[in-house]
């Protein structure tokens, strides 16, 4: 059964093949001549500023967390799709329940003001 | 019905297989450096430009000297960054990018008396279909978001955090833009989904009654590759390069392939899912024709819109996904349910 997936894998290997070489080609072919100004991370002639606790906006949290919440919903909704045909009626009334559920949520979040970038 | 991981097409023997899916990877690294030269190529005549026309006849070795010239730079990881991280990162773009090509139908099932059995064009023909190809495009994300964090650099930093955001946030509209096909189709698979618009089945191209759904798989999709005019993770005026600001040599090489295998998986699916993959006038042979033919209108169309487009601002991109992508998605997907149950 699971005999069909070999080409997956024989695609995962050459991507990781293909991915590896070009990886350490440059380690290996390349000119190596280091200097302390080559080490330094890329400033448009300021000192660098990085830290290890760079701080970044709360916005890109808050997409995160609803991605999860509406990417869950449209997984939810991917095996009645399938079979929408076979299951007809009942299954249209489900859809329509769940949207206008997931239609609430929606408006709830933006009247919050969740997808305003800020 | 099927079980849930299982095969749904013709289950070749291992040698054919393996064969079939060295023969498509062989083929579409062919067709990658034939990209970047045709839109370096078309770039440069909407610019009124000649183009790259110096190195071989009409510039084909141009992406040949490109290689050569980017494997033999040195390479330099920065003093901040993390080392083996930034190794990982080009890998896993490279890796995500060229295991989601498998399933993209070139062809339909033959019989064929060269192998004396039943073989199907195409890496892998499973049940999941779609959904296989959305796990790979979401780690994908992966890829960009440890290149940019390990790197160690402020716009590097700043690249990955946007394409994370713009990934995750336009991936909703992307899965739902494809439900409505699934829908009509009754199928994940994308081979079924092709045969589904044959003679057999519906006979007719999705395009046509998922009109809205292919805008927005189309619109989703450009975002999905950071092709412009939603390349914010790289946009060189304010943030340098983004995630592979650091990046240099064939790193910075294997994620511009990433991008470029990306662009030809979205077209390929955008071509199974909506333009009727293989089905085209002429004899069986030609069907792998007519896919890469239809693949590459919607390459030309990816470098046409570069070359039109300007790139949107951050927060245009964030609130154009999820206040107009989002509800038109979904609203797609509700009219098709009631008119697919209805007639």
């Amino acid at each position: 059964m699971l005999g069909s997936y070999l080409p997956a894998l024989v695609f995962l290997a050459l991507g990781l093949v293909v991915g590896g070489v070009l990886t350490v080609l440059n380690g290996i072919i390349g000119p190596k001549r280091p200097g302390t100004v080559k080490e330094q991370p890329y400033e448009c002639g300021l000192p660098s500023e990085v830290t290890s606790n760079f701080r970044f906006g709360i916005s890109f949290y808050l997409i995160a967390m609803l991605f999860i919440l509406f990417d869950i919903e449209v997984v939810f909704l991917y095996p009645v799709a399938v079979q929408l045909e076979a299951f007809g009626l009942f299954a249209l009334i489900e859809i329509m329940v769940f949207i206008f559920l997931l239609f609430v949520a929606f408006v709830f979040v933006w009247r919050r003001g969740a997808l305003e970038w800020r | 019905m099927t079980l849930p991981l299982a095969a749904v097409g013709v289950v070749e023997n291992a040698l054919v297989q393996v064969v079939k899916s060295l023969i498509i990877f062989a083929v579409v690294l062919q067709i990658v450096p034939l990209i970047l030269l045709l839109e370096r190529k078309l770039l440069g005549r909407f610019q009124a430009r000649i183009g790259p026309n110096r190195v071989g006849k009409f510039g084909l070795l141009q992406p040949l000297a490109d290689v050569v010239k980017l494997a033999s730079k040195e390479q330099s990881t920065p003093a901040t960054a993390v080392p083996w991280m930034m190794a990982l990162a080009p890998v896993i773009s490279i890796v995500t990018a060229v295991a989601t090509l498998a399933i993209i139908p070139f062809g339909d099932v033959h019989n064929d008396p060269l192998f004396g059995a039943q073989w199907g064009l195409y890496g892998v023909d499973v049940s999941i279909g779609v959904l296989y190809a959305f796990a790979f495009g979401a780690l994908a994300f992966y890829g960009l978001m440890l290149g940019g964090w390990a790197s160690g650099s402020k716009y590097s930093f700043l690249g990955s955090m946007r394409s994370a955001a713009q990934l995750i946030s336009y991936e909703i509209a992307l899965g739902l833009s494809l439900l409505g096909v699934v829908m009509m189709a009754g199928s994940l698979s994308l081979t079924e989904i092709v045969r589904a618009q044959g003679a057999a089945g519906d006979g007719i191209w999705y395009v046509v009654p998922q009109f809205v759904g292919f805008v927005i798989f189309l619109i989703a999709g450009f975002a999905e590759t950071n092709r412009p005019p939603f390349d914010l993770p790289e946009a060189e005026a304010e943030i340098v390069s983004g995630y592979n600001t650091e990046f240099g040599g064939m790193r910075f090489g294997s994620f511009f392939m990433a991008e470029y295998i990306n662009m030809i998986v979205i077209s390929g699916i955008a071509v199974a899912a909506f333009l009727g993959g293989w089905h085209g006038p002429g004899p069986a042979i030609l069907d792998p024709l007519w896919v890469v033919l239809k693949m590459f209108l919607f390459i030309v169309l990816f470098i046409w819109i570069r070359a039109t487009l300007p790139r949107l601002r951050y927060d245009q991109l964030m609130s154009f996904g999820w206040k107009i992508l989002l509800p038109l998605a979904t609203v797609n997907v509700l009219v098709t349910a009631i008119l697919v149950v209805v007639i």
